[in-house]
């Protein structure tokens, strides 16, 4: 695992963490709620936030090769819909072949309840899907708040 | 590893999970609950999840695992303390932790318990709480 955090130009928050292993759900989800928080979204939204990279971060724990990928989070600039927070959990594994059916609430490959991905998108305002059989999984996920 | 502790009060397992733990804790806390009901034989199990500032599937999944093996083993389970962030993305989620019996602190948890197995008994000398 190694984190950082670092300020761009236009001093927008961002933080990455490096996915090894299993302990990497939790440093991933700590660094979500942290910058949540920073960002002043509400307890809730932190829930749903933590609880939406917990998901994404153990698919890549499980399903990617040697359970390896990268988490990137960051502030987005702000917009009328206010502050956002985009986190994009990516991995160069074998990629999901059929995105609609990894959607479907209680499809799984794995050892799961196949909840994950379709419990992730009720639990963001946008979540973006980007892959394909051989090419790895880009998950991006984005929250709003007033 | 976070080796999460099992205390015994009276006819109750009680263990408190805290939000920094892995999988792989859980896991051996499922093992270990499983051990210790084998050893004692009480008739209940409580959970505190009050520290848990985030459940996602594979914690609801082995709550619901565990409950199911405590009950195997004659014994009843109750999950207490979850907090209301918490709720609210569980049922966003998709997880009800169908079969697994909830309370909103300790104290009603043990009182559930107590109940239940002053039921299970079939005495009825100490009531509700
Ligand atoms: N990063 C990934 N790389 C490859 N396949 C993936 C990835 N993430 C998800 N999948 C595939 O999509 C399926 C559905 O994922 P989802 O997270 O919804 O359920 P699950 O992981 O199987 O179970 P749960 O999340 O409930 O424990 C997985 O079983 C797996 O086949
Ligand atoms: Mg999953």
């Amino acid at each position: 695992m190694s984190n950082g955090t670092s300020n761009n130009g236009t001093s927008k928050m961002e933080m990455r963490v490096t996915v090894s292993g299993e302990g990497d759900i939790v440093a991933a989800r700590q660094a979500a709620r942290q910058m949540a928080i920073a960002l002043g979204f509400g307890s809730v939204d932190q829930s749903r936030i933590a609880t939406a990279v917990s998901e994404l971060v153990r698919n890549v724990v499980r399903y990617a090769n040697g359970g390896r990928g990268e988490v990137l989070l960051h502030e987005l600039p702000s917009t009328p819909r206010g502050v956002g927070i985009e986190l994009v959990v990516a991995d160069d594994g074998p990629g999901i072949a059929d995105l609609d059916l990894a959607l479907h609430p209680g499809y799984t490959t794995g050892p799961g309840l196949g909840m994950g991905l379709p419990g992730t998108r009720r639990l963001m305002d946008e979540t973006t899907i980007d892959s394909s059989h051989g090419r790895g999984t880009t998950v991006t996920i984005r929250k709003w708040h007033r | 590893m976070v080796h999460v502790p099992i205390i015994r009060v009276a006819d109750t397992l009680i263990a408190t999970v805290q939000d920094e733990l892995l999988d792989s804790d859980m896991l051996a806390l499922q093992e270990d609950l499983a051990a210790t009901l084998e050893r004692s034989g009480v008739g209940g199990v409580l959970i505190d999840l009050s520290a848990a500032a985030t459940v996602d599937s594979f914690l609801g999944r082995l709550l619901s695992d565990i409950a199911t093996g405590a009950r195997l083993m004659g014994a009843n389970t109750v999950v207490v303390g979850i907090q209301p962030a918490v709720a609210i993305s569980l049922v966003e989620l998709g997880l009800d932790l169908k079969g697994v019996h909830t309370a909103l602190n300790p104290e009603r948890g043990l009182a559930w318990l107590l109940k239940m197995n002053d039921n299970r008994s079939g005495s009825n000398g100490r009531g509700q709480h």
